[in-house]
């Protein structure tokens, strides 16, 4: 196995799917001659040319929408939000089109899009370019979303939701894209909506995905050196949600803390919590913590943003509170 | 044209012409439910486009859909099927009014977040052009759609990658209650496209035949130089949907256009400049009765979907 970044795992993911499939292609902000704000699309433009990697104007509505409108024809776009905050701006193409075309017209055909959108906090970048709403989207039926948290994961899920035929909202972590980790040399897929135990562990169950899955691989570490020894089970997918590993984990460490970056009201933790009390009330030993980002917009001056957002000590000592 | 081909053109019309009184008289019986825009007024766009545009050209537009239905060439029966929610419906009843489409008759649906469907429609034109079809994609939008951002964005990105699609724009002189000149800094829609560099043309929307000619012409531009843009001047005869208490305009207005009425017109001509014969078209109007009266019956004796169908076609789970 090969061990590469994050930004290595996803544009490989796209550069194999775009070299199988001629329908494959690429619109958005600087995705092509700029060769990506975040550089993941490098080397694409020269390699597939402007027509299968296209700049778009600044427009998100219109690349969220056209996009979906190639879809509907039978193209499989992948539409690249520069930031997930800029999805606000393609929210109704998002929840109203991409969300709902195939079931409103009784299945006629399908939107096979992938949008991929890069959030999270961390860059001192202001309250407007550091959101991580991944719960937002993850509330509208008819859409998957999916944010991974180490680079195997995010080269095989992006492979698969390429190839699906439903829309996938692929949520990359902008703090992420340096992450190291081993990706298996020969073609794979990862199943959407498929929770996966990252970390073996009997004390404990901590709830993760995306950034928060490192921030939580640091904190049982911590742990593990004062003999506690954490369950981690990644998400990896927001919708649908694959609550079993998380109950089967529960069953047996009988206690959980749930990590997130987004904010804690209505979250992700919210979500997963009221599930663990629908499913596995009989097997907690004490009350669920969530760690969450503080409920503010997050500040620009650097500690006040590290402040607000969710770090390992937040996990260790909720991971405490819970024992 | 062939006369068999007017005849079909007039037999057309007066369906949805017929069909939308139908459906505002079961609209008051309660039998459909949400919102009913009628078309009513209108005909002569829809039909006049649609019988311009080859079978491989795509057609998307609002939720003032059902006429566009039918010169796609759908059955009223199925119109009629949707509009009561049965699972004989275009969507299987999941979309009602503002939500037909089928796509084997490359009718894009029915939209009903207004201007939304712009970037779908750059979106079917941009597939064709990547295929290598020479298909053409209408889009269709009301004169209310022009002051939202999405016409800006699609129009704009559909010049830039020269995109095969066919603006039309339907001015029906309302955005639901508002009148252009209130909610427009200019009257003249076309110079909207104008700032893109876009060539435009305007039609009398109330003029069948006309509307068709002025669409060839359009759509051969369009598949040789890319995207143009079309205005077709009309008429709502009816309020913005059922229930519109017409406040915003006066009813000697109304009337004054009702007397231009597209279908009569039609008659008109295809007795005066093709040798119809009144009771032919009399003939035709009394057919168009028994086809709505049998697309009633199939309507209300289809079966409502089944309670397992609320979670059909939500996702696919499948790869390709």
């Amino acid at each position: 196995m090969a061990v590469i970044t994050m930004r290595e795992a996803i544009s490989q993911a796209l550069w194999e799917e775009m070299e199988r499939d001629e329908r494959v292609f690429i619109m958005g902000e600087e995705v092509g001659v700029w060769g990506g704000t975040y550089a993941v699309t490098k080397g694409f433009y020269d390699h597939f040319g402007p027509k299968r990697v296209r700049d778009t104007p600044i427009a998100e509505m219109v690349i969220v929408g056209a996009a979906n409108g190639a879809a509907m024809a039978g193209l499989k776009p992948v539409a690249e939000l520069m930031t997930i905050n800029f999805a606000f701006v393609a929210m109704d193409q998002i929840v109203n089109h991409s969300a709902k075309l195939h079931n409103m017209f009784g299945g006629q055909f399908t939107v096979p899009i992938v949008i991929r959108a890069v959030g999270g906090g961390g860059r001192q970048l202001g309250s407007t370019h550091s959101q991580t709403p991944d719960a937002i989207f993850a509330h509208f039926p008819g859409l998957k979303v999916v944010a991974p948290g180490t680079p195997g994961d995010a080269k095989g899920l992006l492979k698969t939701a390429i190839r699906s035929k439903d829309p996938v909202m692929f949520i990359e972590h902008a703090t992420l894209y340096q992450q190291r980790g081993e990706v298996p040399d020969e073609e794979y897929l990862e199943p959407i909506g498929v929770s996966k135990v990252q970390r073996n562990g009997s004390d404990v169950t901590i709830v993760t995905y995306s950034k928060m899955l490192q921030t939580s691989m640091k904190a049982a570490e911590q742990l593990a050196g004062e003999g506690i020894e954490a369950e981690i089970v990644d998400l990896r997918s927001l919708r649908p949600l694959d609550m079993d590993p998380v109950i089967a984990s529960v069953k047996r460490t009988n206690r959980a803390v749930i990590a997130e970056e987004g904010w804690r009201s209505y979250g992700v933790g919210s979500e997963v919590a009221a599930r663990l009390q629908e499913d596995a009330f009989d097997y907690l030993d004490a009350p669920i913590k969530r760690v969450a980002q503080a409920e503010v917009p997050l500040p620009y001056n650097r500690e006040l943003e590290q402040m607000a957002l969710p770090q390992v000590d937040d996990v260790v000592q909720a991971v405490k509170e819970v024992l | 044209m062939k006369k068999t081909e007017l005849l079909k053109l007039y037999h057309e019309m007066v369906l949805v012409r017929q069909l939308e009184e139908k459906a505002a008289e079961l609209y008051q019986k309660g039998k459909i439910g949400g919102f009913l825009h009628l078309y009513i007024g209108q005909e002569a766009v829809g039909s006049g486009v649609l019988a311009a545009r080859r079978p491989e050209d795509r057609v998307i537009t609002a939720y003032r859909d059902h006429g566009i239905a039918i010169a796609s060439g759908m059955e009223a029966k199925v119109v009629m099927a949707e509009l009561l929610g049965k699972v004989t419906g275009s969507s299987k009843g999941k979309g009602g009014s503002m939500h037909m489409a089928d796509v084997d008759l490359n009718f894009w649906g029915g939209h009903a977040i207004v201007g939304a469907h712009l970037p779908l429609a750059a979106g079917l034109a941009l597939a064709d052009q990547y295929s290598g079809n020479e298909a053409a994609t209408i889009c269709m939008f009301g004169d209310g759609a022009t002051n939202i951002g999405y016409f800006h964005e699609a129009l704009n990105l559909s010049m830039v990658w020269k995109l095969p699609v066919l603006w039309l724009c339907e001015n029906n002189q309302y955005g639901m209650g508002t009148a252009i000149d209130r909610a427009s800094a200019v009257s003249d829609i076309r110079q909207k496209a104008e700032g893109y560099g876009m060539p435009s043309a305007c039609v009398n929307g109330m003029d069948v035949l006309a509307v068709r000619e002025a669409t060839m012409d359009a759509l051969e531009y369009v598949r040789k130089e890319g995207p143009m843009f079309l205005e077709a001047m009309t008429y709502r005869f009816m309020g913005h949907s059922m229930g519109d208490p017409e406040r915003y305009r006066e009813k000697e207005e109304v009337q004054k256009y009702r007397e231009d009425d597209p279908i009569g017109i039609f008659r008109k001509r295809l007795i005066e400049d093709f040798n119809f014969k009144e009771t032919a078209l009399d003939k035709e109007d009394e057919k168009v009765a028994e086809e709505i009266q049998e697309a009633v019956q199939f309507a209300e004796s289809s079966p409502d979907p089944a309670p397992e169908a609320l979670f059909e076609d939500l996702y696919t789970n499948e790869l390709e």
